[in-house]
């Protein structure tokens, strides 16, 4: 027979392991809802369907002479030299975005070659490029 | 001349840590039991080499001497001194000699106000941090020199990077080095402690000390670079669960946790293990975190001095640096008594422990997870705030409840928990939460119950402290300002989140827009030319009609020239009840100019209660009780 001491060890012991693979199930499926999928244009192109309602990261150039402005938003294109991508944009732009230069873009498709972004992502530094950037440049050589 | 000094200088450190390694060494196998001079003697010639080499660094920086290629990379002549200054731990090199500055100084101190307990726990202490010392010496030497000399001397510096020429920057490294390297000198010594065989209550007595201190400069250093992140980045955020504030804040977890468990080692002698443990995955996990953002392995929008070619080193050093110290761990295997009731203060310590570890592991899944799968199925991913937001804030609400009832509650074991206050407690802060979700807004199932929690833990914070101020019997002032403050800082913060307004909009000088019962007019644009760079300054009136103010704001674009720049200066308005917050961009010279307009509520109180947080760890260590 256990003790009563054994019992409550026990009981103590096994109700912690439960919360604890609990909340590591709750952590993995909150992961797995939350992912952000980093894509270039040309790798949007080539999806067979799009997925409205999840947003995704671009990363590219803002192609030359693409930028346009009004009084409610920015419309530019982003290009990674195979395909564009046309990004509607409204909100205040990064320090360093402007033609020619790389752009991070975080968004929902509206359909393969248009994206309205709610983010375009900030770097401070002007040498500071993501890697993902890096491979499309490398590849665009 | 200055670039030779340095690196005698440097020589020098590590030759009088190599020396304090090799005479304390000695005198564990000898047995000796009287600290010998010798090694006092080295411990003082090493704080003095080190310390001088920073100062001449300094030194060079604020001279600009661009002989040596750290301070021709990232220092101007241009430059205000107190840039100046602070550039020196704006690059790596510099760093990283901040870095040994402070694992000298920590262990110096350490030594010093621990040799009279127990001599050989102290000596394997002085032996650990010292390999760890040279370790680090010889990166910087080899590696990151930060003496390193060009030739032919340059006449003029490329500049620091604008955005880190900002007073709260300046700071912000030195305040979080303390607590990411301080928590070293608790590595150290748990290694030792083991190699001793020292006893637990002695062990915890001994770092205590140094695991607040370093838990309370590493919160200030994590605030201090939120507040800078919020007024200079111009998205208004102060949080954004980047990969490099993850790295500060896993460290601050472990500290955390082992600032509590601590506790229970010290006053009933349980938890040896796992005191262990966590004094040495704590900096284990600063040094991990530093290599990740470093190394660029980790992406970041906001890490500023990497390189990848330096990740190997520290690679190899880490992986010896765990391997070893968990060889030993696991090899001398102390025995440890558990014997826990389950109301009592030694299980809701037990309790915080196990939420900061839940909260180390969702952050670090989520800063990890994207290296995985960028490795195992070449997928690039990003994990976003809204993971960390749906796992993190559920779990707030027991954690707060816990951290309200756990200082009250006895060692050993308590028998009642007083229901009555309780309930008044939970009703009132139901009420209070009722009166603002009614008349102010209302908010969401989550942000309700984490409203309901945070104002339990204040009120019941309070209650607590004046009982305890009535009955004149002991008052832990450390943690009722630590909790105290953690529960304004969650109140600010839920209320803060569901109250802000953000509104984007381009915008040409001269015209006026209307949002809700606002209005924003762009007067007009001025160029000022001030020391180190130009700045296009805009000059907006802000005009609430329903709270009846008008505002006058002026955003700027400043334009620097070494390096060339832009950086975008919001401006803020505080007052105690809301910051008024607005950013100006442009794109390309452009008639437009793209407006972030946002009402942020109690940003203040914010700031405060995570001052006052912080604010607990020193408490305890400076004041007699």
């Amino acid at each position: 027979m256990l003790t009563k001491k054994i019992k409550t060890r026990l009981f103590f012991l096994s109700s912690v392991i439960f919360i604890t693979l609990l909340f590591l199930a709750f952590i993995y499926f909150s992961l797995k809802e939350n992912i952000l999928y980093f894509k270039t244009p040309s790798e949007i192109s080539i999806v067979d369907e799009i997925q409205n309602n999840s947003k995704i990261r671009v990363g590219g150039m803002v192609k030359k002479d693409s930028i346009q402005q009004n009084n409610k938003e920015i419309k530019f294109i982003l290009t990674d030299y195979k395909k564009e991508l046309i990004v509607v944009y409204n909100g205040a732009v990064p320090n360093l975005f402007s033609e020619e230069r790389g752009a991070v873009v975080e968004g929902k498709l509206n359909d393969k070659s248009y994206l309205i972004a709610d983010r375009i992502l900030a770097k401070h530094d002007e040498n500071y490029m993501p890697p993902e950037m890096k491979k499309i440049f490398e590849n665009a050589k | 001349m200055l670039s030779n000094t340095g690196n005698i200088l440097l020589i020098g450190s590590i030759v009088s840590t190599f020396l304090i390694v090799y005479l304390a060494y000695q005198s564990i196998k000898e047995r000796s039991f009287q600290i010998k001079k010798n090694i006092i003697y080295c411990s003082f010639f090493q704080i003095t080499f080190v310390i001088s080499s920073f100062l001449l660094l300094i030194f060079a920086f604020i001279f600009s001497d661009f002989s040596l290629l750290a301070v021709y990379q990232n220092s101007h002549t241009a430059k205000p001194l107190f840039y100046k200054i602070s550039g020196v731990w704006g690059n790596h090199e510099g760093s990283m000699l901040l870095w040994i500055n402070i694992m000298v100084l920590f262990s110096y101190l350490f030594f010093v106000f621990n040799n009279k307990i127990n001599t050989v726990f102290s000596l394997y202490t002085l032996v650990v941090q010292n390999i760890l010392i040279l370790g680090f010496l010889i990166f910087l030497i080899s590696d990151s020199n930060p003496f390193f000399k060009i030739l032919p001397t340059p006449i003029e510096g490329l500049g620091l990077n604008p955005i880190l020429q900002d007073p709260a920057l300046a700071i912000h490294p030195p305040l979080l080095y303390l607590g990411f390297v301080g928590s070293s000198i608790y590595f150290s010594a748990a290694v030792a402690a083991i190699l001793s065989n020292s006893n637990g209550k002695n062990f915890a007595l001994s770092i205590k000390k140094w695991v607040l201190i370093s838990w309370s400069f590493q919160s200030l250093g994590i605030i201090v670079g939120s507040i800078w992140a919020y007024y200079e980045l111009g998205w208004g955020g102060f949080w954004f669960w980047d990969p490099v504030e993850n790295a500060s804040l896993i460290p601050w977890f472990c500290m955390t946790a082992l600032a509590h468990s601590v506790l229970v080692l010290e006053k009933r002698n349980y938890l040896y293990n796992w005191v262990l443990i966590l004094s040495l995955i704590t900096f284990i996990s600063s040094v991990t975190g530093t290599f990740l953002v470093r190394s660029g392995i980790l992406n970041s929008v906001h890490t500023f001095a990497n390189d990848p070619s330096r990740g190997l080193y520290i690679l190899i050093f880490l992986s010896l640096m765990i391997l070893f110290s968990f060889i030993i761990f696991f090899k001398r295997r102390i025995n440890d008594q558990f014997n826990l009731n389950p109301i009592s203060k030694e299980t809701f310590i037990l309790s915080n422990n196990w939420f900061m570890m839940f909260y180390l592991a969702t952050v670090f899944v989520g800063t990890i997870y994207p290296i995985f799968t960028q490795v195992l199925y070449n997928t690039n991913i990003s994990v976003g705030p809204p993971f960390y937001n749906q796992v993190i804030a559920p779990i707030l609400i027991p954690f707060l409840i816990f951290m309200a009832v756990g200082p009250k509650i006895g060692w050993m074991k308590s028998n009642f928990i007083a229901f009555k206050p309780f309930f008044i407690i939970i009703v009132l802060s139901l009420l209070i939460n009722f009166f603002i979700s009614y008349f102010l807004k209302s908010y969401n199932l989550i942000s309700n119950l984490i409203v309901v929690s945070s104002l339990f833990l204040i009120l019941h914070s309070l209650k607590d402290f004046i009982s305890n101020f009535k009955s004149n019997s002991y008052i832990n002032l450390a943690s009722f300002f630590s909790h105290l403050g953690f529960g304004f800082l969650i109140f600010f913060i839920i209320l803060n989140h569901n109250f802000s307004e953000e509104f984007d909009l381009n915008i040409k000088v001269g015209e006026t827009k209307k949002i809700g019962n606002m209005e924003i007019k762009f007067n007009n644009l001025k160029i000022e030319n001030r020391k180190n760079y130009n700045a296009v300054i805009g000059d907006f009136n802000i005009q609430d009609f329903q709270r009846n103010y008008l505002k006058n704001l002026n955003p700027e674009i400043r334009v620097y020239e070494n390096p060339q720049t832009l950086t975008f200066e919001s401006a803020i308005n505080t007052n105690l009840k809301q910051d008024i917050y607005l950013t100006m961009s442009n794109i390309d010279g452009s008639d437009f100019y793209n407006i972030k307009f946002q009402v942020k509520p109690f940003m203040l109180w914010i700031w405060f209660a995570a001052f006052l947080t912080a604010s607990g760890g020193l408490i305890r260590v400076f004041l007699k009780k």
